[in-house]
């Protein structure tokens, strides 16, 4: 299951196990509401948990990096394993976000 | 060594995971590699989302669906199709519908392109089913359907043709 965190600043979310599509509308909607409600800067997911991902994740990244950015913020994406990082370099995303 | 499935389910989002799972416990007995299950659940989870999205236009699994239908009642009732066929190493995929096909498919294909960017969709679906797969072939008329046909050829295949 996901999870918000708001630390200062930043937004964590934790993402569940498998991104598809059919989950992806929920995790960008309340991503999005975390960031109107507590004036967050910058965006952090973590793929620690994510066993799974299709293009719908690279929209929930694209999403949210269109909003941090024009003011300024930064978005990170953590625990990228092998696969999932191939995805982020093939969409040329990985040069948006950075990537650890 | 031949083996092969057909499978029918409605055009719901919801059937996404069940669609990519369905392949990949049909290759299970090869042993593939994490990487090869990986690229077969993603390449299938991009068809199936077409499918879905662009041939049936069921975006209610879309939490920012905010129309006057409630999200668990479909639009179109379509179904889609999943054939998988394994023939010694090489597994073939078909991923159909009858919804409302493609009209430019070379455009489609194009990284990037997509006629749903309110819907955050990336562009990479045909893009990402190329690059994990072997072979990918698009079929589409207008109004009528579209197929994918992409086709993969598994590592542990040797060990097949030793046993025939």
């Amino acid at each position: 299951m996901e999870e918000f965190h708001v630390i200062d600043n930043c937004l964590m979310v934790r993402l569940p196990e498998e991104i598809d599509h059919h989950r992806a509308g929920y995790i960008a909607e309340q991503a999005d509401c975390y960031i109107a409600q507590n004036a967050v800067e910058h965006v952090v997911f973590d793929f620690e948990d994510t066993k799974f991902m299709d293009s719908s994740g690279i929209g929930i990244i694209a999403g949210r990096y269109k909003q941090i950015s024009c003011l300024g913020g930064k978005v990170y994406a953590i625990h990228v394993n092998r696969q999932i990082g191939r995805m982020l370099h093939m969409s040329g995303i990985s040069s948006l976000v950075d990537i650890r | 060594m031949k083996n092969e499935i057909e499978l029918y389910f409605d055009g719901i989002s919801n059937n996404e995971s069940l669609a990519r799972v369905t392949v990949a416990a049909f290759v299970a007995h090869l042993n593939p590699t994490l990487e090869e299950l990986a690229d077969i659940k993603t390449a299938v989870s991009e068809a199936v989302t077409n499918s879905i999205i662009h041939g049936y236009e069921n975006y209610h699994g879309y939490g920012k669906y905010t129309g006057s239908i409630p999200a668990y009642l479909p639009v179109h009732t379509g179904k889609v199709r999943l054939y998988c066929l394994l023939e010694k190493d090489v597994l073939h995929i078909e991923v159909s519908d009858k919804g409302r096909g493609i009209e430019n498919i070379d455009k489609a294909m194009e990284p990037l392109y997509t006629t749903r960017p309110e819907l955050e969709r990336s562009g990479m679906g045909f893009a990402f089913m190329e690059a994990f797969m072997d072979d990918l072939e698009v079929e589409s008329t207008p109004g009528q359907g579209t197929t994918v046909r992409m086709k993969k050829k598994m590592t542990a295949g040797s060990w097949f043709d030793g046993e025939e």
